[in-house]
Protein backbone atom coordinates (compact mmCIF):
# COMPACT_ATOMS: atom_id res chain seq x y z
CA UNK A 1 0.00 0.00 0.00
CA UNK A 2 1.59 3.29 -0.74
CA UNK A 3 2.20 5.84 2.18
CA UNK A 4 -0.58 8.06 1.20
CA UNK A 5 -3.28 5.24 1.15
CA UNK A 6 -1.57 4.00 4.41
CA UNK A 7 -2.80 7.59 5.72
CA UNK A 8 -5.60 8.19 4.86
CA UNK A 9 -6.18 4.40 5.92
CA UNK A 10 -4.86 5.69 9.41
CA UNK A 11 -6.76 8.56 9.64
CA UNK A 12 -10.39 6.61 9.50
CA UNK A 13 -9.49 4.32 11.34
CA UNK A 14 -8.67 7.25 14.45
CA UNK A 15 -11.60 8.72 13.72
CA UNK A 16 -14.01 5.91 14.06
CA UNK A 17 -11.88 5.32 17.01
CA UNK A 18 -12.51 8.84 18.50
CA UNK A 19 -16.67 8.24 17.78
CA UNK A 20 -16.77 5.16 19.76
CA UNK A 21 -14.94 6.30 22.53
CA UNK A 22 -17.23 9.40 22.80
CA UNK A 23 -20.18 7.31 21.92
CA UNK A 24 -19.12 4.98 24.57
CA UNK A 25 -18.68 7.62 27.00
CA UNK A 26 -21.80 9.53 26.16
CA UNK A 27 -24.05 6.57 26.60
CA UNK A 28 -22.05 5.25 30.19
CA UNK A 29 -23.15 8.64 31.51
CA UNK A 30 -26.33 8.26 30.31
CA UNK A 31 -26.66 4.45 30.86
CA UNK A 32 -29.45 5.73 33.88
CA UNK A 33 -31.75 7.29 31.43
CA UNK A 34 -31.17 5.33 28.50
CA UNK A 35 -33.26 2.20 30.91
CA UNK A 36 -37.03 1.97 29.93
CA UNK A 37 -37.89 0.92 33.01
CA UNK A 38 -37.18 0.25 37.23
CA UNK A 39 -37.69 -3.48 38.33
CA UNK A 40 -39.43 -3.85 41.80
CA UNK A 41 -36.56 -4.10 43.81
CA UNK A 42 -35.41 -0.48 42.55
CA UNK A 43 -38.81 0.83 43.32
CA UNK A 44 -38.64 -1.04 47.37
CA UNK A 45 -35.60 0.77 47.48
CA UNK A 46 -36.07 4.06 46.56
CA UNK A 47 -34.42 4.24 43.55
CA UNK A 48 -37.57 5.12 41.53
CA UNK A 49 -38.26 8.92 41.72
CA UNK A 50 -41.02 10.20 44.10
CA UNK A 51 -43.77 12.32 42.65
CA UNK A 52 -42.84 11.63 39.38
CA UNK A 53 -43.64 9.41 36.47
CA UNK A 54 -41.67 6.42 35.98
CA UNK A 55 -42.25 2.91 34.45
CA UNK A 56 -42.25 0.13 36.49
CA UNK A 57 -41.57 -3.56 34.82
CA UNK A 58 -42.13 -7.17 36.10
CA UNK A 59 -43.67 -10.11 36.04
CA UNK A 60 -47.31 -10.35 36.47
CA UNK A 61 -47.47 -12.89 39.84
CA UNK A 62 -49.82 -15.84 39.02
CA UNK A 63 -53.14 -15.43 40.65
CA UNK A 64 -52.98 -11.45 41.42
CA UNK A 65 -55.20 -10.10 38.85
CA UNK A 66 -58.20 -8.46 40.44
CA UNK A 67 -61.05 -6.85 38.51
CA UNK A 68 -63.15 -4.65 40.42
CA UNK A 69 -67.00 -5.41 39.60
CA UNK A 70 -68.36 -3.07 36.45
CA UNK A 71 -65.31 -1.07 35.82
CA UNK A 72 -62.29 -1.00 33.56
CA UNK A 73 -59.77 -1.16 37.24
CA UNK A 74 -57.57 -3.99 37.24
CA UNK A 75 -55.32 -4.32 40.13
CA UNK A 76 -51.82 -6.86 40.20
CA UNK A 77 -48.81 -7.32 41.71
CA UNK A 78 -45.37 -7.22 39.81
CA UNK A 79 -42.17 -8.78 40.94
CA UNK A 80 -38.89 -9.40 39.79
CA UNK A 81 -38.72 -12.48 41.77
CA UNK A 82 -37.23 -10.28 44.49
CA UNK A 83 -39.34 -7.63 45.53
CA UNK A 84 -43.13 -7.47 44.96
CA UNK A 85 -45.26 -4.06 44.48
CA UNK A 86 -48.53 -3.70 43.63
CA UNK A 87 -50.06 -1.82 40.44
CA UNK A 88 -53.52 -0.27 39.71
CA UNK A 89 -54.92 0.34 36.33
CA UNK A 90 -58.02 1.45 34.29
CA UNK A 91 -58.05 0.85 31.43
CA UNK A 92 -57.25 -1.69 28.35
CA UNK A 93 -55.05 -4.37 29.00
CA UNK A 94 -52.82 -5.48 25.77
CA UNK A 95 -53.42 -8.46 24.48
CA UNK A 96 -50.35 -10.34 25.80
CA UNK A 97 -51.25 -9.27 29.23
CA UNK A 98 -51.68 -12.46 31.34
CA UNK A 99 -50.23 -13.65 34.77
CA UNK A 100 -46.80 -15.01 34.67
CA UNK A 101 -46.13 -12.82 31.42
CA UNK A 102 -43.84 -9.50 31.42
CA UNK A 103 -45.32 -5.93 31.69
CA UNK A 104 -43.57 -2.32 31.95
CA UNK A 105 -46.66 0.18 33.57
CA UNK A 106 -46.13 4.10 32.97
CA UNK A 107 -47.71 5.97 36.46
CA UNK A 108 -46.18 7.39 39.73
CA UNK A 109 -46.17 5.81 42.85
CA UNK A 110 -49.12 6.74 44.83
CA UNK A 111 -50.50 5.89 48.41
CA UNK A 112 -49.00 2.49 50.53
CA UNK A 113 -46.53 2.21 47.92
CA UNK A 114 -49.61 1.15 45.11
CA UNK A 115 -48.17 2.30 41.84
CA UNK A 116 -50.98 3.66 39.66
CA UNK A 117 -50.64 2.86 36.23
CA UNK A 118 -52.10 4.75 33.42
CA UNK A 119 -50.49 2.76 30.55
CA UNK A 120 -49.77 -0.63 30.80
CA UNK A 121 -47.76 -2.21 27.83
CA UNK A 122 -46.82 -5.99 27.52
CA UNK A 123 -43.06 -7.05 26.97
CA UNK A 124 -43.43 -10.27 24.89
CA UNK A 125 -39.95 -12.58 25.43
CA UNK A 126 -37.42 -13.95 22.78
CA UNK A 127 -38.86 -17.29 22.47
CA UNK A 128 -41.39 -18.77 19.42
CA UNK A 129 -42.93 -22.31 19.86
CA UNK A 130 -45.91 -24.05 17.94
CA UNK A 131 -48.64 -24.27 21.06
CA UNK A 132 -48.20 -28.13 21.34
CA UNK A 133 -44.66 -27.90 21.79
CA UNK A 134 -45.09 -25.11 24.96
CA UNK A 135 -48.03 -27.35 26.06
CA UNK A 136 -45.01 -30.37 26.20
CA UNK A 137 -42.83 -28.06 27.87
CA UNK A 138 -45.25 -27.13 30.43
CA UNK A 139 -46.23 -30.62 31.68
CA UNK A 140 -42.51 -31.23 31.42
CA UNK A 141 -41.20 -28.17 33.81
CA UNK A 142 -45.15 -27.58 35.47
CA UNK A 143 -43.55 -23.69 35.26
CA UNK A 144 -43.74 -21.55 32.25
CA UNK A 145 -42.78 -22.38 29.02
CA UNK A 146 -39.42 -21.65 27.84
CA UNK A 147 -36.91 -19.20 29.30
CA UNK A 148 -38.02 -16.64 31.81
CA UNK A 149 -36.88 -13.09 30.66
CA UNK A 150 -36.18 -11.20 33.65
CA UNK A 151 -37.12 -7.82 33.52
CA UNK B 1 -7.94 -12.70 -7.43
CA UNK B 2 -6.81 -9.51 -7.11
CA UNK B 3 -6.03 -8.36 -10.91
CA UNK B 4 -9.63 -10.22 -11.32
CA UNK B 5 -11.35 -7.46 -8.52
CA UNK B 6 -9.28 -5.35 -10.42
CA UNK B 7 -10.66 -5.84 -13.54
CA UNK B 8 -14.26 -5.71 -11.84
CA UNK B 9 -13.87 -2.45 -10.56
CA UNK B 10 -13.61 -0.99 -14.18
CA UNK B 11 -16.30 0.81 -15.23
CA UNK B 12 -17.46 -1.66 -19.00
CA UNK B 13 -16.16 -4.76 -16.76
CA UNK B 14 -19.18 -4.24 -14.06
CA UNK B 15 -21.44 -3.21 -16.44
CA UNK B 16 -21.33 -6.37 -18.39
CA UNK B 17 -20.86 -8.63 -15.79
CA UNK B 18 -23.77 -7.58 -13.70
CA UNK B 19 -26.20 -7.81 -16.52
CA UNK B 20 -25.30 -11.86 -16.96
CA UNK B 21 -25.94 -11.52 -13.42
CA UNK B 22 -28.88 -10.17 -12.56
CA UNK B 23 -31.20 -12.60 -14.35
CA UNK B 24 -30.06 -15.21 -12.13
CA UNK B 25 -30.18 -12.90 -9.03
CA UNK B 26 -33.82 -12.09 -9.83
CA UNK B 27 -34.88 -16.43 -10.28
CA UNK B 28 -33.35 -17.00 -7.17
CA UNK B 29 -34.73 -14.38 -5.09
CA UNK B 30 -38.23 -14.71 -6.53
CA UNK B 31 -37.80 -18.56 -5.83
CA UNK B 32 -36.47 -17.80 -2.18
CA UNK B 33 -39.45 -15.55 -1.70
CA UNK B 34 -42.21 -17.51 -2.43
CA UNK B 35 -40.71 -20.41 -0.54
CA UNK B 36 -40.32 -18.61 2.49
CA UNK B 37 -43.43 -16.83 1.93
CA UNK B 38 -45.36 -19.73 1.95
CA UNK B 39 -43.23 -21.52 4.76
CA UNK B 40 -44.07 -18.30 6.75
CA UNK B 41 -47.19 -17.61 5.80
CA UNK B 42 -48.97 -21.05 5.43
CA UNK B 43 -46.98 -23.99 6.57
CA UNK B 44 -45.18 -22.40 10.05
CA UNK B 45 -47.64 -23.41 13.10
CA UNK B 46 -49.13 -20.33 15.05
CA UNK B 47 -47.20 -19.29 17.96
CA UNK B 48 -47.88 -20.34 21.58
CA UNK B 49 -48.64 -16.62 23.38
CA UNK B 50 -49.16 -14.49 20.17
CA UNK B 51 -51.24 -16.76 17.37
CA UNK B 52 -50.94 -15.50 14.23
CA UNK B 53 -49.98 -12.39 15.00
CA UNK B 54 -45.91 -13.42 15.12
CA UNK B 55 -46.14 -13.86 11.42
CA UNK B 56 -45.17 -10.64 10.62
CA UNK B 57 -41.34 -11.47 12.06
CA UNK B 58 -40.85 -12.55 8.18
CA UNK B 59 -41.11 -9.14 7.23
CA UNK B 60 -40.17 -7.26 10.15
CA UNK B 61 -36.92 -9.38 10.89
CA UNK B 62 -35.10 -9.77 7.93
CA UNK B 63 -35.76 -5.98 7.35
CA UNK B 64 -34.28 -5.10 10.10
CA UNK B 65 -31.18 -7.30 9.43
CA UNK B 66 -30.96 -5.90 5.74
CA UNK B 67 -30.95 -2.16 7.18
CA UNK B 68 -27.59 -2.95 9.70
CA UNK B 69 -26.40 -5.14 7.16
CA UNK B 70 -26.89 -2.74 4.48
CA UNK B 71 -25.00 -0.04 6.82
CA UNK B 72 -22.40 -2.07 7.17
CA UNK B 73 -21.86 -2.41 3.15
CA UNK B 74 -22.24 0.98 2.68
CA UNK B 75 -19.68 1.97 5.14
CA UNK B 76 -17.55 -0.28 4.12
CA UNK B 77 -17.71 0.39 0.30
CA UNK B 78 -17.07 4.16 1.77
CA UNK B 79 -13.77 3.19 3.44
CA UNK B 80 -12.50 1.82 -0.08
CA UNK B 81 -13.31 4.67 -1.78
CA UNK B 82 -12.14 7.16 0.53
CA UNK B 83 -8.42 5.11 0.68
CA UNK B 84 -7.77 3.85 -2.27
CA UNK B 85 -10.28 6.29 -4.77
CA UNK B 86 -11.88 3.54 -6.44
CA UNK B 87 -15.40 4.84 -8.51
CA UNK B 88 -17.15 1.97 -8.49
CA UNK B 89 -16.93 1.84 -4.87
CA UNK B 90 -18.25 4.79 -4.18
CA UNK B 91 -20.88 4.02 -6.39
CA UNK B 92 -21.73 1.30 -4.70
CA UNK B 93 -21.83 3.23 -1.31
CA UNK B 94 -24.19 5.66 -2.68
CA UNK B 95 -26.43 3.49 -4.26
CA UNK B 96 -27.23 1.39 -1.24
CA UNK B 97 -28.28 4.33 1.12
CA UNK B 98 -32.08 4.57 -0.58
CA UNK B 99 -32.17 0.78 -0.09
CA UNK B 100 -30.91 0.55 3.28
CA UNK B 101 -33.29 3.87 4.01
CA UNK B 102 -36.47 1.27 2.77
CA UNK B 103 -35.50 -1.68 4.84
CA UNK B 104 -35.13 0.54 7.99
CA UNK B 105 -37.87 2.20 7.16
CA UNK B 106 -40.40 -1.13 6.32
CA UNK B 107 -38.66 -2.75 10.14
CA UNK B 108 -40.15 0.55 12.04
CA UNK B 109 -43.68 0.61 10.35
CA UNK B 110 -44.30 -3.60 10.91
CA UNK B 111 -43.02 -3.08 14.19
CA UNK B 112 -45.41 -0.42 14.72
CA UNK B 113 -48.14 -2.47 13.55
CA UNK B 114 -47.51 -5.40 15.44
CA UNK B 115 -46.57 -2.94 19.05
CA UNK B 116 -50.12 -1.71 19.08
CA UNK B 117 -51.98 -5.01 19.35
CA UNK B 118 -49.22 -7.09 21.26
CA UNK B 119 -47.67 -4.55 23.49
CA UNK B 120 -50.31 -1.95 23.49
CA UNK B 121 -48.27 1.32 22.11
CA UNK B 122 -47.53 1.90 18.41
CA UNK B 123 -44.45 3.79 19.50
CA UNK B 124 -42.20 3.67 22.91
CA UNK B 125 -38.79 5.55 23.23
CA UNK B 126 -36.64 2.50 24.05
CA UNK B 127 -33.31 1.71 23.31
CA UNK B 128 -33.68 -0.49 20.53
CA UNK B 129 -36.40 1.72 18.64
CA UNK B 130 -34.67 5.00 19.05
CA UNK B 131 -31.61 3.62 17.66
CA UNK B 132 -33.32 1.88 14.93
CA UNK B 133 -35.03 5.32 14.38
CA UNK B 134 -31.68 7.01 14.51
CA UNK B 135 -30.21 4.71 11.54
CA UNK B 136 -33.16 5.98 9.65
CA UNK B 137 -32.21 9.03 9.63
CA UNK B 138 -28.69 8.76 9.26
CA UNK B 139 -29.35 7.15 6.15
CA UNK B 140 -31.85 10.28 4.84
CA UNK B 141 -28.92 12.11 6.05
CA UNK B 142 -26.17 10.46 3.95
CA UNK B 143 -28.64 10.50 0.95
CA UNK B 144 -29.18 14.30 1.36
CA UNK B 145 -25.50 15.04 1.94
CA UNK B 146 -24.99 13.41 -1.09
CA UNK B 147 -27.20 15.28 -2.91
CA UNK B 148 -26.28 18.39 -1.68
CA UNK B 149 -23.29 18.48 -3.45
CA UNK B 150 -22.85 18.51 -6.77
CA UNK B 151 -19.22 17.22 -7.90
CA UNK B 152 -20.30 13.76 -7.30
CA UNK B 153 -16.85 12.53 -6.75
CA UNK B 154 -16.68 15.30 -3.21
CA UNK B 155 -20.54 14.46 -2.43
CA UNK B 156 -19.37 10.89 -2.39
CA UNK B 157 -16.13 11.38 -0.17
CA UNK B 158 -18.77 13.75 2.35
CA UNK B 159 -21.46 11.20 2.45
CA UNK B 160 -19.06 8.06 3.40
CA UNK B 161 -17.34 10.09 6.03
CA UNK B 162 -21.21 11.06 7.49
CA UNK B 163 -21.34 7.25 7.14
CA UNK B 164 -18.57 6.40 8.85
CA UNK B 165 -19.27 8.34 11.62
CA UNK B 166 -22.95 6.42 11.86
CA UNK B 167 -21.49 3.00 12.24
CA UNK B 168 -21.17 3.25 15.44
CA UNK B 169 -24.52 3.11 15.70
CA UNK B 170 -24.95 0.07 14.72
CA UNK B 171 -23.49 -2.20 17.51
CA UNK B 172 -25.73 0.15 19.85
CA UNK B 173 -28.74 -1.30 17.94
CA UNK B 174 -27.67 -5.04 18.08
CA UNK B 175 -26.47 -4.59 21.74
CA UNK B 176 -29.23 -2.34 22.85
CA UNK B 177 -31.48 -4.74 24.07
CA UNK B 178 -29.03 -6.69 26.20
CA UNK B 179 -27.24 -3.52 27.72
CA UNK B 180 -30.76 -1.56 28.86
CA UNK B 181 -34.19 -2.56 30.20
CA UNK B 182 -36.15 -2.58 27.02
CA UNK B 183 -39.84 -3.12 25.85
CA UNK B 184 -38.16 -4.73 22.55
CA UNK B 185 -37.62 -8.59 23.47
CA UNK B 186 -33.47 -9.84 23.44
CA UNK B 187 -32.02 -11.97 20.68
CA UNK B 188 -33.51 -14.83 19.11
CA UNK B 189 -31.82 -15.88 16.24
CA UNK B 190 -28.22 -14.22 16.95
CA UNK B 191 -27.52 -15.12 19.86
CA UNK B 192 -24.69 -17.83 21.16
CA UNK B 193 -26.96 -20.22 22.63
CA UNK B 194 -29.18 -21.82 19.99
CA UNK B 195 -31.80 -19.73 18.80
CA UNK B 196 -34.60 -19.84 20.86
CA UNK B 197 -37.66 -20.16 18.17
CA UNK B 198 -38.83 -23.19 16.98
CA UNK B 199 -37.26 -24.81 14.02
CA UNK B 200 -40.44 -25.11 12.07
CA UNK B 201 -40.88 -21.13 12.15
CA UNK B 202 -36.89 -20.34 12.14
CA UNK B 203 -36.25 -22.33 8.68
CA UNK B 204 -38.50 -19.49 6.68
CA UNK B 205 -37.32 -16.94 8.29
CA UNK B 206 -33.77 -17.87 7.12
CA UNK B 207 -35.17 -18.19 3.67
CA UNK B 208 -36.74 -14.89 3.96
CA UNK B 209 -33.76 -13.48 5.37
CA UNK B 210 -31.70 -14.73 2.05
CA UNK B 211 -34.32 -13.56 -0.62
CA UNK B 212 -34.27 -10.04 1.14
CA UNK B 213 -30.07 -10.53 0.97
CA UNK B 214 -30.54 -11.44 -2.92
CA UNK B 215 -33.23 -8.19 -3.63
CA UNK B 216 -30.82 -6.29 -1.90
CA UNK B 217 -28.10 -7.52 -4.21
CA UNK B 218 -30.31 -6.77 -7.56
CA UNK B 219 -31.47 -3.85 -6.15
CA UNK B 220 -27.67 -2.33 -5.42
CA UNK B 221 -26.93 -3.54 -9.04
CA UNK B 222 -29.88 -1.86 -10.99
CA UNK B 223 -28.72 1.26 -9.10
CA UNK B 224 -25.13 1.57 -9.42
CA UNK B 225 -25.29 0.71 -13.17
CA UNK B 226 -27.92 3.82 -13.51
CA UNK B 227 -24.94 5.72 -11.65
CA UNK B 228 -22.19 4.45 -13.57
CA UNK B 229 -23.70 5.32 -16.87
CA UNK B 230 -24.87 8.85 -15.66
CA UNK B 231 -21.12 9.67 -14.25
CA UNK B 232 -19.39 7.90 -17.47
CA UNK B 233 -21.90 9.66 -20.17
CA UNK B 234 -18.73 11.27 -21.46
CA UNK B 235 -16.38 8.16 -22.02
CA UNK B 236 -16.49 6.03 -24.63
CA UNK B 237 -17.60 2.88 -23.71
CA UNK B 238 -21.04 4.43 -22.48
CA UNK B 239 -21.19 5.85 -26.10
CA UNK B 240 -20.65 1.91 -27.26
CA UNK B 241 -22.90 0.53 -25.40
CA UNK B 242 -25.73 3.19 -26.42
CA UNK B 243 -24.74 2.62 -30.28
CA UNK B 244 -25.37 -0.98 -29.77
CA UNK B 245 -28.46 -0.58 -27.61
CA UNK B 246 -30.09 1.35 -30.52
CA UNK B 247 -28.51 -1.08 -33.46
CA UNK B 248 -30.41 -3.83 -31.77
CA UNK B 249 -33.70 -2.00 -31.76
CA UNK B 250 -34.01 -0.79 -35.17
Amino acid sequence: MNPVRKRRLYLIILMVMGISAAAGFALNAFNQNMMFFFSPSEVVAGKAPDNHVFRLGGMVVKGSVQRTQGTLTVHFKLTDNVKVVTVQHTGILPDLFREGQGVVAKGRLGEGGVFVADQVLAKHDENYMPPEVAGVMKTAADGKPGKANDP
Amino acid sequence: MIRYLHQLGSAPRFYSFSTSLLPWLSAACIVLLLAGLYGGLVMAPTDYQQGDSYRIIYIHVPSAWMSLFIYMVMAAAGVVGLVWHIKLAEIISISSAPIGAAFAFLALVTGSLWGKPMWGAWWVWDARLTSELLLLFLYLGVIALYGAIEDKRNASRAAAILALVGVVNIPIIHYSVEWWNTLHQGPTVTKFDAPSIHVSMLVPLLLMALAFKLYYAIAVLLRARCELLVRERNSAWAAELVTERVKGKS
